[in-house]
């Protein structure tokens, strides 16, 4: 309960932001929330599901492509777009997880496999013309009025759109993880034999995660294209992408629930930060070393995520001597 | 005909034996360590960007350069698996991505920071001269670099095969536990390999300078490319690599002649994809993972 409570209050405060921060805070909110919704997506196959993806640009840039296509070529509402992205990358997810899993293919070379098929995806998509290759689909400029059934409106409208999201990939993986299916995924997750002499089909319920978490990614993908106002094979379906989505729940706390909350929150400021500076010094790669430097501290001395990190601090706030000791008696070990 | 054929294809072959030098660093790495080097392009330019001061500021022929990128990427590598990787080889896969990631957006940073994002051309007469050979004309810097790598490859094998510390790599490989028990000094094993990953990157960079322009953003194809030879190949096979590397070089090379250029990147993508299909650990891969 004193979860959901915790939930309801950030969801407040973000509403808030939502209702009086300025335009560049705006935008900048909404892709932190689009990249938490993304993020938890991703997290819902590796924290829960045990299955490591680093080719999840792949099922955001179908999600994109598929509400870019549909509205820019034919008029047709992004909601049916959406709708159509979620089982195109569903079902591809389904068929690269059914190609893997098979021959008793996992690990690593799973996650090879995805980073190959989104490069693939990624050089096909740049070399179809029917999606605009390399000169990309562009929405047209949003007029301000809200348009509901298209999925249409301002910078504002967008932000409380993906707060939705935010909100529902958050709540969802929370009732996931308690429900049935949570159980027996992350039974899996932990040993998979043990689960499989239970009687879990876990061909199946691999194929499951990964395809409800492609299904996910997608939609994320759907509206990031919509907020972006532009789709590009490079940037919707290139390797960075891949990496931006994990970024968050690794910095934030694998399998918790806010961490890819608090990760997005973390490193998506910090990234816009460092590129300001390094434009404003006239140094291009200078955002680079930063955030890679981040990336390599964050794994090497909070290896668990910022999340829990804050969480153990509270905790030793309210009763120091009871949980601090242990805690680092373990990291002693 | 014909001979446009063989020339496409004895040029595929060259190029991909540089390819099979290429991904044989990374399974080097990954089959002692089982830790997939990310970073394994950002090497790879690293070594053409030594190729480029070598050869065009200093006028040294191409085989000193591979050489100075050698020695260099071996200390490189040694130093960044002893100060850094170490910490994350008992890490689950995706913390070891995560820092590796990091590690790549660094070096491609600090190649940003230090020689800017204009491709620099390392084009020298070297470049445009060719040896003609009955029915196929090749280029020469290719074919220097094929047979440099091709020698490397069978000296390493060579190595790793009858030296004690070849044996001592090979024993880690296997079974880190047992050789830990047997006294190998697994902290020095790793570093060496580490070393000789990106030594192996290196050389190859160095030796396809004359061919592709230094240019930072070239580490992430390279990094890829990498991938898939080793997977086409089998994931830590020695031989896997090597004849990953050849299929590849030549299936670039034929797309490169049959489709569009775009599809030419795609072709090794979508040869993996249909491997995979087929024989899921590559053409020699290790039965258990």
């Amino acid at each position: 309960m004193k979860r959901w409570l915790a939930g309801a209050m950030v969801f407040v405060v973000l509403t808030l932001v939502g209702s009086f921060a300025d335009p560049y805070l705006i935008s900048l909110m909404t892709i932190v929330l689009l990249f938490t919704f993304l993020g938890q997506s991703w997290n819902l196959m590796l924290g829960i599901g045990g299955q490591l993806s680093i080719g999840h640009a792949l099922f955001v840039g179908l999600g994109a492509y598929s509400v870019g296509v549909l509205y820019v070529k034919y008029g047709i509402s992004p909601w049916i777009g959406l709708f159509l992205g979620m089982i195109i990358a569903g079902s591809v997810g389904a068929a690269l997880a059914w190609l893997s899993f098979r021959f008793e293919v996992r690990g690593i070379y799973f996650a090879l496999l995805t980073i190959a098929a989104a490069e693939f995806a990624r050089i096909m998509f740049s070399g179809w013309e029917f999606v605009g290759a390399m000169q990309g689909l562009f929405f047209p400029a949003p007029t301000g009025e809200i348009e509901f059934l298209m999925l249409r409106g301002g910078a504002r409208f967008y932000y409380f759109v993906a707060l939705a999201l935010a909100a529902l990939g958050i709540a969802g993986t929370e009732l996931i993880s308690r429900s049935y299916l949570g159980y027996v995924w992350r039974a899996m997750r932990d040993d998979e034999p043990a689960a499989r002499a239970l009687g879990v089909r876990t061909f199946r319920h691999k194929i499951l995660v990964i395809s409800v978490s492609a299904a996910a990614a997608a939609a994320g993908g759907g509206v990031l294209g919509l907020v972006q106002g532009s789709i590009f094979p490079d940037s919707i379906m290139g390797m960075g992408l891949s990496v931006d989505v994990l970024i968050g729940p690794v910095v934030g706390g694998l399998g918790t629930t806010f961490g890819p909350l608090i990760g997005s929150l973390t490193a998506i400021p910090l990234n816009h930060l460092m590129s300001a500076i390094g434009d404003s010094l006239r140094i291009p790669g200078l955002n680079n070393i930063t955030y890679g430097i981040v990336l390599i501290l964050v794994v090497w001395f909070l290896p668990v995520g910022i999340w829990p990190a804050i969480v153990r601090l509270g905790e030793a706030i309210q009763a120091p001597s009871k949980v601090w000791l242990p805690h680092l008696r373990k990291a002693e070990e | 005909m014909l001979s446009l054929w063989l020339n496409v294809l004895a040029s595929g072959i060259l190029l991909g034996l540089v390819y099979g030098l290429v991904a044989l660093g990374l399974t080097i790495i990954f089959g002692v360590m089982r830790v997939v080097n990310f970073a394994h392009g950002e090497m790879v330019v690293f070594g053409v960007y030594i190729g480029y001061w070598a050869v065009r500021l200093c006028n040294v022929p191409i085989i000193v350069a591979a050489a100075i990128a050698a020695v260099l990427m071996f200390f490189f590598g040694y130093l960044l698996e002893a100060s850094i990787v170490k910490r994350f080889v008992n890490r689950p896969h995706h913390y070891q991505f995560i820092v590796f990631i990091g590690l790549s957006l660094l070096f491609s940073g600090v190649l940003l920071v230090a020689f800017g994002p204009d491709p620099r051309p390392t084009a020298s007469e070297l470049s445009f001269s060719t040896v003609s050979l009955g029915f196929v004309t090749l280029d020469l810097a290719r074919l220097q670099a094929a047979i440099t790598a091709g020698l490397l490859i069978a000296l390493l094998g060579v190595y790793l095969r009858f030296s004690s510390f070849g044996r001592a790599l090979r024993a880690a490989a296997d079974n880190r536990l047992g050789g830990l028990v047997v006294g190998l000094n697994i902290p020095r094993v790793y570093a060496v390999t580490f070393g000789i990953g990106a030594a192996c990157a290196g050389v190859a960079g160095a030796l396809i300078s004359p061919l592709f322009d230094a240019q930072p953003y070239l580490a992430v194809d390279f990094t890829l490319l990498a991938f898939v030879t080793v997977i086409v190949g089998g994931l830590g096979s020695f031989s896997g690599a090597l004849l990953g590397g050849l299929v590849i070089g030549v299936a670039e090379a034929i797309a490169a002649l049959m489709f569009t250029p775009s599809l030419k990147t795609a072709l090794p993508y979508a040869l993996l994809i249909i491997i995979l299909i087929f024989r899921p650990r590559g053409f020699f891969g290790a039965k258990e993972i």
